[in-house]
């Protein structure tokens, strides 16, 4: 059946047809639907557990157990997502696996949505796992029924490497349906899966000679392309490119006036261990190499050694030579500039395929629109209630991966760090620890909470840190589309579980203030938070309110234009999108407020009100 | 090939849009790619969609000067994309701007009518969508994106029918609101 599929449903389909029988990650853009769709397309008669894990490194360990016992495994992440899983990844390498394990890390260029714009196939290489790279949607779904074949043939996980734009793409897809059934042996004890240096020592050996063997079976590999052009004219150049990049390259190549065929090119779906074969075959048969990837200069350093191994006079240009942009996501038009310099085209200052655009004129100011909180999100409530709080003292704020790191943005201006999962609650303390006469706070959402932040609230707790730990806990994970986590009761699997208690875990691991706070209550909230910052030592509060994207609401705001005065009080505040200023005063943008009831209590004329909508 | 834009905010249903612009023309045998703004950017901030259909689909970005169609779901976001637009191809905008956060605490504005004007001036063929009337005459604003769509089909550049979109929203959209999305799909292709 042909269907419009998005990268990561096409590699969720991939998985089931391949038949992966544990599926288990940690939500992040652009990962996060392929395990949502394994989930949507499980059924009760397939034998396949899946599972949102509490973390990456979590579901990395929890899918080795179910390889060692011999199902098919699938790990799902985004390539920061893989520094959190390195610990069990590097050892797992050296132990080996039994049922195919497949490891999905998505990058992300750009980067649009991340941190980091490290490259996952340094991963690869770092831990000597081999690495799968598709170009589109329906390379990914060939290429995650590919990864589990060559995982249980060489006993080794294998990554499928994704960038944003084969994840979020979508793509017309043929779907076979059929599904491989893989039998579970059950875990054989052996002392194979006990690590000791013995054993690294023995299997490093065998792994090293394994990546030799597979540089050469690589070369064969129906995911690499080899093409050596019979047209004279363009045999001095040669291109290669990986990932989502060799489509930039196809474009501009066929806009450039050729047709693929007629030009030289490597394609690598196989980024490591690299195929050294036909890699060899293209830069003997040109005098130069272009390179076009995304992220690292990966497959450039590559190519580069090996011209050096054999002895090979060719250039190898791209990143490293300053051809090709090192930094951000590539496109077919930059692809088509680089190329436009050798095949004579370029020379108007136009990339190629704004061939004849006519000159539209100056376009008037445009506004600039940074992502914000939501019309009604409880954690402007909880920001501005610690803002009021605290304001006049001398206070640092710690902020977290979330969408609460939108908190950063005026007019609140609440997060004064943010660097990685977890880190809010253990920079607030070295901040604190140097500097005496401030007041540390720690931003942290109920998803990160226990993802990474509980190690640092008991690192706090040991080493008598003097912070405020504030957990905005909106009972879900919110910025990647609402995930379920520990305390939400509920499982991938649609059952029913145990909720873990926040506020239990914190009074468990010692710490002596904890205090519920409903921040849409702003006084109130306001008095918890002099009284926890009043707290030497580790204190904390929990801020609880819905996200507002779980559920509809019946409320929303009203201003009465007779009492509004025009202060502008509650927009220079808060900055929230469902406040307007227009005519010299305040009003509701009806489509976007939620009732939330924030803006009433900060009016200094009582001029907003709730109605309860019909 | 068909290349079409769809630039807007975040909370629009511009991601639904292009998927039932791409389904449409699969049904007609055409082979789709699209690409979608997804993550942090949909709080709020200004979101684009790229969707491309024909015979041979390389990727599914569509490079400068070569969409065909623009879909503007408010004006400053339409003209924000025109640099894609290829020599002489349509836009379809919103009447009325989408004023951004930071505007309401800077007092900048962004009226519509700069952007359309501007819009006007240049070698695009401009369609201007009144959505705000048709949304009050099927009583939702959350059917801004298939009264774009109907714009947008009206046009002609799809090469998709009023009756294949309409199958394909009958087939997309979740059943309770079908009706209420053909009404404003109808209003919008007679009123355009």
């Amino acid at each position: 059946m042909n269907k419009l599929l998005m990268g990561n449903e096409a590699i969720a389909l991939g998985a089931i047809r391949a038949g992966v029988q544990f599926v288990s990650g940690y939500p992040g853009t652009p990962s996060t639907e392929t395990l949502e769709t394994v989930a949507k397309y499980r059924t009760s008669d397939m034998d396949l557990y899946v599972e949102w894990s509490v973390n990456e490194k979590a579901a990395m360990e929890a899918a080795a157990g179910a390889s060692y016992s011999g199902a098919r495994v699938l790990v799902t992440m985004k390539q920061v997502g893989l520094n959190v899983a390195s610990d069990p990844l590097m050892s797992l390498e050296y132990v080996g696996i039994n049922g195919g394990f497949v490891i999905l890390v998505a990058d992300d260029p750009g980067p649009i949505s991340s941190q980091t714009e490290q490259d996952t196939r340094h991963f690869a290489k770092f831990s000597k796992i081999p690495a799968l790279d598709p170009a589109t949607p329906l390379e990914a779904y060939e290429m995650v029924q590919e990864a589990f074949e060559l995982s249980e043939k060489y006993k080794t996980p294998v990554f499928l490497r994704t960038s944003t734009r084969v994840n979020h793409a979508c793509q017309s897809i043929e779907i076979d349906n059929e599904r491989y059934r893989n039998e579970i042996s059950g875990f054989k004890k052996g002392p194979n899966w006990v690590i000791f240096p013995g054993l690294t020592r023995k299997n490093h050996v065998l792994i090293e000679a394994r990546n030799e063997q597979l540089r050469h079976e690589n070369s064969k590999s129906r995911f690499n392309t080899l093409n050596i052009s019979e047209k004279a004219e363009n045999k001095r150049l040669a291109f290669a490119a990986g990932g989502v990049s060799f489509a930039y390259f196809s474009e501009a190549v066929k806009d450039a006036g050729y047709e693929l065929g007629d030009v030289s090119y490597l394609k690598v779906g196989t980024p490591h261990p690299f195929p050294e074969d036909i890699a060899l075959s293209l830069l003997k048969s040109a005098d130069e190499v272009m390179v076009f990837e995304e992220l690292d200069p990966v497959i450039e350093t590559e190519l580069t050694y090996i011209a050096g191994k054999f002895g090979i006079a060719v250039k190898i240009r791209g990143k490293l030579t300053g051809d090709v942009p090192n930094a951000g996501e590539l496109s077919a038009e930059i692809v088509s500039e680089v190329i436009d310099k050798y095949f004579g085209g370029g020379e108007s200052g136009k990339t190629s395929f704004a061939h004849d655009l006519p000159d539209r004129g100056e376009a008037p100011d445009l506004p600039v629109r940074p992502p914000v909180l939501c019309a009604g999100c409880p954690h402007r409530a909880s920001f501005y209630a610690v803002k009021q709080a605290m304001k006049g003292q001398k206070a640092v704020f710690c902020g977290d991966i979330g969408c609460y790191t939108l908190g950063n943005a005026k007019p609140l201006d609440m997060v004064d760090t943010c660097l990685c999962m977890g880190a809010d609650i253990t920079i607030a303390q070295g901040i604190q620890r140097v500097s005496p006469d401030t007041k540390t706070f720690a931003f942290i959402g109920d998803s990160t909470f226990f993802a990474s932040g509980i190690t640092g609230v008991v690192n706090a707790v040991y080493n008598e840190a003097d912070e405020v730990i504030c957990v905005l806990d909106n009972s879900t994970t919110a910025m990647t589309g609402q995930q379920p986590h520990p305390g939400t009761g509920v499982t991938m699997m649609g059952e029913i579980t145990e909720k873990v208690d926040i506020e239990a875990v914190l009074k468990g691991v010692g710490v002596g203030f904890v205090k519920k706070v409903d921040p849409m209550n702003h006084k109130e909230a306001v008095l918890a938070v002099k009284e926890a910052a009043a707290v030497k030592g580790v204190s904390a509060l929990i801020f609880k309110s819905p996200c507002v994207s779980l559920f509809r609401s019946d409320k929303q705001a009203y201003i009465d234009e007779d009492k509004c005065i025009g202060c502008r009080k509650c927009i220079n505040e808060i900055g929230c999108p469902g406040l307007y200023f227009k005519d010299g005063k305040a009003h509701i943008d009806e489509a976007q407020c939620n009732g939330c009831g924030l803006c009433t209590q900060i009016c200094p004329v009582g001029a907003i009100d709730i109605k309860k909508l019909v | 090939m068909i290349n079409c834009m769809l630039s807007g905010v975040g909370g629009q249903g511009t991601v639904l849009a292009s998927r039932l612009i791409a389904q449409a023309a699969m049904a007609n045998g055409e082979m789709a790619m699209t690409a979608e703004t997804i993550g942090m950017a949909q709080r709020g901030g200004c979101v684009v969609s790229h969707v491309r259909c024909g015979k041979e689909v390389a990727s599914s970005l569509i490079p400068k000067g070569m969409a065909d169609i623009i879909i503007g779901f408010e004006p400053n976001e339409a003209v924000r994309v025109l640099p894609y637009l290829k020599k002489g191809g349509t836009v379809i905008t919103t009447k009325r701007s989408v004023e951004p956060v930071t505007g309401a605490l800077t007092g900048k504005t962004y009226p519509g009518e700069v952007m359309i004007d501007y819009l006007k001036k240049t070698d695009a063929r401009v369609i201007v969508v009144d959505a705000d009337e048709i949304c009050k005459a099927v009583g939702s604003f959350k059917v801004l994106n298939i009264i774009l769509l109907g714009a947008a089909v009206k046009s002609g550049v799809l090469g998709i029918s009023p009756e294949e979109m309409k199958e394909t929203i009958k087939e997309r959209v979740k059943p309770k609101f079908v009706d209420l999305n053909l009404k404003a799909f109808d209003l919008a292709y007679e009123r355009v």
